[in-house]
């Protein structure tokens, strides 16, 4: 019996298909539970990022006092959520209020199913992949929805509208943007493309280029016009009017405390992991390695091997220089030596990826997160340099710009992809 | 499916008919993908429920809720409405007991690896003419919705 069930566990780490497609579910489950777990750690990271960014670009320290260079700040903050009162107004829609933070989440978290780590690092690989990721997506608009109209309150009403009307309008504009990137995977090499997320990465490594610079500029262009409707769908700055403080309080979420409140936070976060990561996959080549075309060969292979073990005895280097800059003051030792072993957490990781083994294992996922974290510092920047738009500006964008430039795109994209076969057609008849 | 299609007719409260819509809608199009269909399934949760129905939310959540629980919820074509229905009723009647011969008798296999691929050499292929007539058909939908909406073109 004992023996079956290892069999079956160590049956799947021989195939190269991901645990979804090999049909087992041990490892699916596994599979799932890392997402989990590595999504909650990146929305905390994120948050604690964010914080701390944003302060430096506007000359301020953020958060200093939770952990050394408030490390625990996070925490501390999901503990005071936990903790606060769960308040449900007394005229609200009770069913629909309790609901939609559920819808959200739910929503939020199922599009990781598809999400393409690596080759094999994915919960499954569905051949509609990216029309299942936009689907679920745009499923968290109703959450939005329920969570604005349950409230009965104005700002939440107001807020969700808001919200919606622009998530629905962008809506469109994405998917022109991906329609194309999804054309690009047909043309040339095989002939037949490909919705599944990691047939669209393996189409970029066949045809050994990124999506972003085929057809240049059109890749280019597309990937610009997903790359402004995500940050719309997601209602992050310079978007957020859905939420801008100082006309609708907190937008559809003025109404929610404590744990709800946390699960709305923690849906937009995961959203915006969940877009960057198509944006990813779609035009950067998801889980491959940079100038995988230019620089080639086994010494280079070697080289980009490496890098994942430098970049976090890089972070654990850093964390050893702050150790010491640290004040000398008695009160700070317990921060100063938990900050000394978080460094050497870091170190013994960037040591264990320099193990051959292992980092041909994990080297796919760390290229992919590496790109998401990218994505996301951009979304920070965002947030700190540009002014909010107005929603007659917002929607004037929306419509009268990126869509027609995303048909336009489409259209060019296909022209150019069929180029050869309407030169022959023309010339030799 | 079921569930949901009864509860959008019986709520009172006009939203809860609308959630219970969308619950329908995606009940739908998991009927969709037990049908090998899944680029259908996906489609159809993009279009009816992310953006049909949260239009259709819209609408409804700007109108006043207290009025409209006070008005009539029936009205006069209950008539016509038995008819139909027992029309519907009779002809599922019908095709249980006698059309066994009508549908295939064994699952199709091997659809679902290229199902996409499939649907799009059926629409540009056989059914081009068709489409091509849908689309011409909701192209004049939207001028029409444009000039309606626009005081002075």
């Amino acid at each position: 019996m004992i023996g079956q069930i290892i069999q079956y566990i160590s049956s799947y780490l021989t195939s190269d298909k991901t645990p979804g497609a090999a049909g087992n579910m041990f490892w699916v489950l596994v599979y799932i539970m890392l997402v989990f777990a590595g999504l909650s750690v990146a929305v905390i990271a994120m948050n604690w990022l964010e914080r701390k960014i944003l302060a430096h670009m506007q000359v301020r320290l953020g958060p200093m006092r939770v952990g050394p260079h408030g490390l625990l700040q996070p925490i501390a903050d999901a503990i005071k959520l936990l903790l606060k009162e769960d308040i449900m107004p007394a005229e609200a829609d009770g069913f629909v209020f309790w609901m939609a933070p559920l819808i959200v989440v739910l929503a939020a978290f199922t599009t990781f199913v598809v999400v393409p780590f690596g080759p094999t690092h994915a919960i499954t690989d569905m051949n509609i992949g990216i029309l299942f990721m936009l689907g679920v997506s745009s499923l968290s608009v109703l959450g939005i929805v329920m969570a604005g109209w349950a409230s009965n309150s104005h700002y939440p009403l107001m807020g969700a509208l808001r919200s919606s009307a622009q998530m629905v309008s962008y809506e469109i504009a994405m998917g022109l943007a991906v329609v194309s990137a999804v054309l690009m995977t047909s043309l040339n090499a095989s002939g037949t493309g490909t919705l599944s997320m990691i047939g669209i990465v393996q189409a970029q490594q066949a045809q050994g280029m990124w999506f972003i610079f085929k057809f240049f500029p059109l890749g280019l262009i597309a990937f610009f016009i997903f790359a402004v409707a995500m940050v719309a769908e997601t209602n992050r700055a310079p978007f957020d009017l859905a939420e801008a403080e100082s006309e609708l309080t907190a937008g559809f979420h003025t109404e929610y405390s404590g744990f709800r409140w946390s699960l709305f936070f923690l849906a937009e976060y995961s959203a915006m992991i969940a877009v960057s990561s198509i944006a990813v996959t779609l035009w950067l080549g998801g889980w491959l390695r940079p100038f995988p075309n230019l620089l080639n060969g086994p010494t280079w292979e070697r080289a980009f091997s490496y890098i994942p073990g430098i970049t976090f005895l890089f972070l654990a280097a850093m964390c050893f220089y702050n150790t010491i800059r640290m004040p000398k003051h008695p009160l700070f030792r317990v921060q100063t030596i938990g900050l000394a072993g978080f460094g050497i957490v870091l170190g013994l990781i960037g040591l264990v990826l320099f193990v051959p083994a292992v980092s041909a294992r994990v080297q796919d996922i760390f290229w992919f997160s590496t790109k998401v974290a990218g994505f996301m510092y951009v979304y920070i920047w965002f947030r700190g340099t540009f002014p909010r738009y107005r929603f007659d500006q917002l929607m004037q964008m929306g419509w009268k710009v990126l869509l027609p430039m995303g048909l336009g795109v489409l259209i060019l994209t296909a022209t150019a992809g069929l180029w050869p076969l309407i030169q022959q057609t023309i010339w030799h008849p | 499916m079921l569930i949901g299609g009864i509860l959008v007719i019986t709520r009172r409260n006009p939203v809860h008919s609308a959630l219970a819509l969308i619950v329908t809608l995606l009940a739908q199009a998991s009927i969709y993908l037990m049908l090998y269909a899944p680029f259908v399934a996906g489609v159809q949760i993009i279009l009816y429920a992310g953006g049909i129905m949260v239009l259709f939310l819209f609408v409804i959540m700007l109108v006043s809720i207290e009025r409209s629980m006070k008005e009539r919820q029936f009205n006069s074509q209950w008539v016509v409405g038995t008819i139909a229905a027992t029309a519907l009723g009779g002809l599922f009647i019908a095709v249980y007991a006698k059309g066994k011969n009508i549908f295939p008798t064994h699952a199709l296999s091997t659809v679902e690896n290229n199902n996409t691929q499939r649907v799009a050499t059926m629409l540009y292929g056989q059914y081009m003419f068709a489409f091509e007539i849908a689309s011409l058909l909701l192209l004049v939908a939207i001028i029409g919705a444009v000039v309606m909406a626009k005081k002075r073109i």
